[in-house]
């Protein structure tokens, strides 16, 4: 145990330069690890730092490229509303427009419609009126056939043709023949047939064919002439069957003055289209100089009055006096000429 | 006394002549008689009874010779060879009015024959007459010289030259204007004739200031009168679009519509020519008639009548549809392409037959829209048929085989593409195999029915020559299905499936 302990005394001597030795190096170290201890924990710490930047860097621009996508989008869909509208505003008027050629053809349905409707009506309408015409006509063929065979009504003692004693009733026609009144047939059946279109002219043939079969024509039927001043039967006849010829002031219509005059009116309101008329050298002779006669002894002019112009050029002299009639009524001075009985004034 | 004797021979000679002269000229109304009258030589014998003193004999004799000559134109000729028109010519201009319509009668018989007998008339001065008498004041013998020149303008237009050279159009004009119907109708006839022949003589008859009184005569009621009015009108817008334009600026349209319900059934049928003829010059005027609604007043005409007359009334519409599509859709939407089927259908004349499928042709062409609306008519299948049938005429064959492609072109309804598939011959198969190809890829609903109906089993039927343009448009088809839909559905395939069986080793 001594031994121990001298070898720990020993030792402590060592321990001890150990311990300063130790000291010192770790005083004259110290510097440089503590360079080297900071300069480690400054890299790690900025790294530690740049790490965590480039980590916000990162989601900022995740949060920046959501943003401009977005905005970018939405402006997208608002120029695609804008050229939505353009395109088809261009279209429907440069190229082709739907709603106006469906308006059309919807407008043309109803026109046909409309059209068809009335084309029925119309030939209804038509329709009905011929029928009007032809059951007219009937009637009128009835009337007349009618007067004509008036002598087939019946009498008190005889029933007619058309009065049957075996019917209860007698036949239309009768009613009919008892209604008008009696016709005796028109003249001349030549008449008729020439209404009917028959175009060969015959004026004298059916005389000539009866004198060619023979026969001759009947003598004129003899009257006893009446003895007195009395005037031919066929004048009398003309004279009181004279249609009427109004006189010209009858023909006249009372307000011809003022029709006359809206007339007048209105050819100046047509015809009158320029106001100046071209009239070339129409002024030429007016500004010429009167030349004087040589044989008159004084220097007037002529005078306007009574070779240009007619109207008074004092208007004292109109004070009393009506203004000009233009157009007049009729003048009845030969209203009776030719009309009457006599035979005064018609010179050969 | 012997004096009277002698009169009376004159007399009685004189009765003789007048006797034949009419009794002849009763005989020559019937036709059974012309033949032995003109054995026994009427001619000859009547010749001379034409210079007779009398006048009514003259007159009687020109009246019998006119009905001689109206009869054949045997007679006519022979009535040229005696010489006896330039006495008629000669005796137009001097004698009375029974003279001058019994002469313009014979004119007028002897010319309507043939150009050959109205150039004979013409040769021998009876224009220079015929205008003359056109300036009288009897309406009978203006009817009778207008009525003559309008059968000599009606041959060629040559002669229609020569009548127009005379100076005849100023006075017809004139004579449409008189009161009498009947002149009217003549005037009208003529004019009609004479414009029908070629554009500058249109335009000579309408320089005359025609149209605006042809215009005013469409209401009137007599149907003979419309009858030549709308003829003569349609002759002269035929020619060009100035002259329909000019008709159409009569204001005709729409008092025209009424006139296609006039009971005559010509007045109709001149009506619906009239419109043909303004339509098919030019977009706007087609136009112009659908906006007053004439394509609806065509359809109902169509509806009611029968036969040969239609004929216009079809061209119409088609002339109308082949402008463009928006007026073609104005004929579909006016309900045409049914009542066109119904003509299609009724009519039995290949000339009309072909006049309706070329109509329907132009209606379809357009675009799909009009192509569907032909198609859902059922008129695919009877083009179909017309262009089959070894019965139909070249004309119809050659038109229906060029408005079903036409159609087929255009068309994208399915269902009515489908009975083609299993009539047609190669040449239309093509195409609508190809409408098929065009449409199936884009469409599930049209693929499942194009199956189930059985389309397909018949596409996979058809034999196509390797590298055609069919084979293309079946593989084109055949790639809108899985494959084993398409090989259950080519042929033979049950009998591949039984081969398998036989090469079946059971477990």
């Amino acid at each position: 145990r001594m031994a121990r302990l001298v070898k720990l005394q020993n030792e402590i001597e060592r321990i001890k330069e150990k311990y300063f030795t130790r000291n010192r190096f770790a005083e004259e170290n110290r510097q440089r690890e503590n360079e080297a201890a900071i300069k480690i924990q400054s890299w790690f710490r900025g790294w530690q730092v740049r790490a965590y930047l480039s980590h916000l860097h990162w989601k900022a621009t995740i949060i920046q490229k959501i943003w401009r996508g977005f905005r970018a989008r939405a402006r997208f869909r608002q120029t695609v509303k804008i050229q939505r509208r353009w395109r088809g505003y261009y279209v429907r008027k440069y190229v082709h427009n739907y709603y106006a050629r469906r308006r059309y053809m919807e407008g043309l349905i109803r026109k046909n419609e409309e059209i068809r409707r009335d084309l029925v009506d119309f030939s209804e309408f038509q329709r009905r009126e011929r029928e009007q015409i032809a059951m007219d006509r009937e009637e009128q063929k009835k009337t007349v056939q009618a007067q004509r065979m008036h002598f087939l009504l019946s009498t008190k003692q005889c029933p007619g043709v058309f009065n049957s004693p075996f019917k209860p009733e007698p036949d239309e026609m009768e009613l009919r023949l008892r209604r008008t009144k009696p016709q005796p047939p028109t003249a001349s059946p030549r008449e008729r047939d020439s209404r009917l279109g028959n175009r060969i002219p015959s004026t004298h043939s059916s005389a000539s064919i009866a004198r060619a079969h023979g026969a001759q024509p009947l003598p004129p039927i003899p009257i006893k002439k009446p003895q007195g001043p009395f005037r031919e039967a066929a004048e009398v006849w003309a004279q009181r069957h004279r249609s009427l010829e109004p006189s010209l002031r009858v023909q006249t219509s009372i307000t011809d003055l003022e029709e006359a005059q809206d007339q007048l009116r209105l050819e100046e309101w047509r015809n009158r289209t320029v106001d100046t008329l071209f009239q070339p050298f129409s002024k030429a002779h007016q500004n010429r100089r009167y030349e004087r006669m040589i044989h008159t002894s004084s220097s007037f002019q002529p005078v306007p009055y009574g070779n240009k112009h007619f109207r008074e050029e004092r208007p004292d002299n109109l004070l009393g006096k009506k203004p000009f009639n233009r157009v007049f009524t009729t003048c009845q001075v030969f209203d009776k000429f030719g009309r009457l009985f006599s035979n005064a004034g018609k010179i050969v | 006394m012997s004096q009277r004797q002698v009169l009376q021979v004159f007399e009685q000679y004189q009765k003789a002549r007048t006797q034949f002269v009419q009794t002849v000229a009763e005989l020559a109304t019937r036709p059974q008689n012309i033949e032995t009258l003109q054995n026994a030589g009427v001619m000859s014998l009547l010749r001379p009874l034409l210079l007779d003193i009398v006048p009514t004999i003259q007159q009687t004799s020109a009246l019998a010779l006119g009905r001689l000559a109206n009869y054949n134109d045997d007679l006519a000729e022979a009535v040229v060879k005696g010489d006896i028109l330039p006495q008629l010519v000669y005796s137009l201009a001097e004698q009375n009015r029974f003279y001058k319509k019994a002469a313009a009668f014979v004119l007028r018989a002897v010319a309507k024959h043939s150009p050959t007998l109205a150039q004979a008339v013409v040769d021998c001065g009876g224009l220079d007459a015929l205008v003359i008498s056109l300036e009288e004041f009897d309406p009978g013998v203006k009817e009778a010289a207008a009525w003559a020149l309008g059968y000599i303008a009606r041959h060629n237009g040559h002669l229609s030259q020569a009548v127009v050279d005379a100076g005849a159009v100023p006075l017809l004009v004139l004579c449409i204007q008189e009161p009498e119907v009947a002149l009217k109708r003549i005037a009208a006839s003529a004019l009609s004739d004479i414009a029908k022949h070629s554009p500058e003589l249109a335009q000579t008859v309408v320089d005359a200031g025609a149209i605006a009184h042809l215009s005013q005569m469409i209401l009137n009621p007599d149907a003979k009168l419309k009858r030549q009015v709308f003829s003569a009108l349609s002759q002269i817008s035929k020619h060009s679009v100035d002259l329909a334009e000019m008709v159409v600026e009569a204001e005709i349209f729409p008092s025209i519509l009424v006139c296609l319900r006039d009971p005559d059934e010509y007045v109709r049928k001149n009506v619906t020519t009239l419109m043909r003829e303004i339509t098919k010059h030019t977009p706007e005027l087609s136009q112009l008639v659908v906006n007053t609604g004439g394509v609806a007043a065509v359809i109902d005409y169509l509806g009611e009548c029968q036969g040969g007359v239609r004929l216009p009334g079809i061209m119409m519409l088609g002339y109308v549809a082949a402008h463009s599509e928006n007026l073609a859709m104005a004929v579909i939407v006016s309900k045409g392409v049914p009542q066109l089927a119904i003509c299609l259908s009724e009519e039995s004349e290949d000339h009309i037959k072909a006049a309706t499928v070329w109509a329907f042709g132009q209606i379809g062409r357009h675009t799909p829209e009009h192509a569907r609306a032909v198609a859902a008519a059922h008129v695919l299948p009877k083009l179909l048929a017309l262009y089959m049938d070894p019965d139909s005429s070249e004309d119809l064959q050659i038109k229906a085989k060029k408005a079903l492609k036409s159609i087929l072109q255009k068309c994208t309804h399915l269902p009515a593409l489908e009975p083609l598939l299993y009539e047609a011959p190669s040449n239309i198969l093509k195409h609508v195999v190809y409408q098929f190809s065009k449409v199936l890829p884009h469409d599930s609903k049209a693929r499942r029915l194009f199956v189930t109906s059985g389309g397909l089993k018949k596409v996979q039927e058809i034999k196509a020559d390797v590298g055609s343009a069919l084979q293309e448009y079946i593989n084109s088809i055949n790639n809108c299905y899985p494959e084993e839909i398409v090989r259950y559905y080519s042929p033979g395939y049950s009998e591949t499936l039984l081969e398998r069986i036989d090469k079946y080793q059971p477990v």
